[in-house]
């Protein structure tokens, strides 16, 4: 009668980890092409509201974002909690919005200035006395094209 | 003779590729920009007259008017914000022909032939003391009516979602729905702030 027994002990043979490097490789290009370094930091509260209509922004290289909100609580102390504007690191007044654009126009090449979308990125508890003034500057700088950031939402409750 | 060299040792390879990777993972905001899409009225000319403004009859023009304690105004009437696109959505169409309501004019669009074309514009008016969450909530309702007239019209039509339409397909929606939200010059009415 044929016997089966186990010869000695002989253990599973070790897992080839020789393909985790490329499986690590595959990811962190991953990571790597789909990063965009936060080029801002944030200087106020920053929370958008949300919608169900909204439409995604093309192309980013045109797009200048104008931060608007309550100072963070670290710059609380300097700055007030009345909503401030942001663009690029540090809080502005409503009068260097215009010197603004026509910086960012200037950045862009001459092709595409006409399609300068300006982002305003508002946190939802501010009023909208600054917002309007804001829209104002921007109608004097005629940087028409706006898009009010907020998160898509399936149903707004 | 060249000895056959000895293997590298590569394992450390995934420690180099992890380390990496960790630091992409950490540093990686993946946002997307998104929001809605709006042009703003450009500047009038200094010289132009005020009172030189385009003359627009009163059935034509939707208002809305929102205070600053966020209530909402609709042609005279308070109102809800859930309510606001279906009424938005019945003066844009306006199928009994309310006089109250927009007027039509036959226009000449592709693909559509002869369509009566709504005249009518909604006014957004705010206040100052207006809070942006609330500003928000009556824009996306008013964007979502048009929105979904355009999708009625797709799908009666063509029998597509609107987004799945070539694109001189959707201009011609776009011309026979045109979207016209106008905001009010600012007004300063509940105090600053």
């Amino acid at each position: 009668m044929a016997k089966f027994e186990r010869k000695g002990k002989k253990g599973m043979p070790a897992i080839s980890t020789a393909s985790l490097p490329d499986i690590v490789f595959m990811l962190l290009f991953f990571f790597m092409v789909s990063t965009t370094m936060r080029d801002t930091e944030l200087l106020v509260r920053n929370r958008i509201p949300s919608a169900t209509e909204i439409v995604k922004i093309e192309k980013k290289s045109l797009v200048s974002y104008i931060f608007i909100g309550t100072p963070t609580s670290k710059y609380q102390k300097l700055y007030g909690t009345e909503p401030r504007i942001q663009l690029n690191d540090s809080f502005k007044s409503l009068d260097a919005i215009r010197d603004f654009i026509s910086s960012e126009r200037d950045a862009m090449n001459e092709y595409d200035r006409a399609f300068l979308t300006v982002s305003l990125k508002i946190d939802e508890d501010t009023r909208m006395g600054v917002v309007t003034d804001v829209k104002q500057e921007l109608r004097k700088a005629s940087a028409l094209k706006i898009s009010y950031a907020a998160k898509r939402v399936e149903k707004i409750e | 003779m060249a000895r056959p060299l000895g293997e590298i040792n590569a394992s450390s390879m995934a420690d180099i590729a992890f380390l990496l990777l960790i630091f992409f993972l950490v540093t990686t905001t993946m946002n997307v920009d998104t929001g809605l899409a709006r042009m703003l009225p450009p500047m009038p000319d200094k010289d132009q007259p005020i009172d030189d403004k385009v003359e627009v009859k009163q059935r034509n023009v939707f208002t809305v008017l929102v205070n600053k304690s966020d209530r909402l105004l609709v042609e005279g009437q308070p109102m809800d914000v859930s309510m606001l696109r279906d009424k938005a959505k019945e003066f844009v169409v306006n199928p009994k022909n309310d006089i109250n309501l927009s007027e039509n004019t036959p226009t000449e669009v592709d693909f559509f032939g002869i369509v009566n074309v709504s005249k009518g514009i909604i006014s957004l008016q705010n206040d100052r003391g207006t809070s942006y969450n609330m500003y928000m909530k009556v824009q996306n309702e008013l964007v979502a009516a048009y929105n979904e007239l355009r999708e009625d019209l797709a799908r009666n039509k063509f029998g597509k979602a609107y987004k799945d339409l070539p694109e001189d397909q959707q201009k011609g929606i776009q011309k026979a729905i045109p979207m016209r939200i106008s905001e009010a010059e600012p007004k300063s009415i509940g105090g600053k702030n």
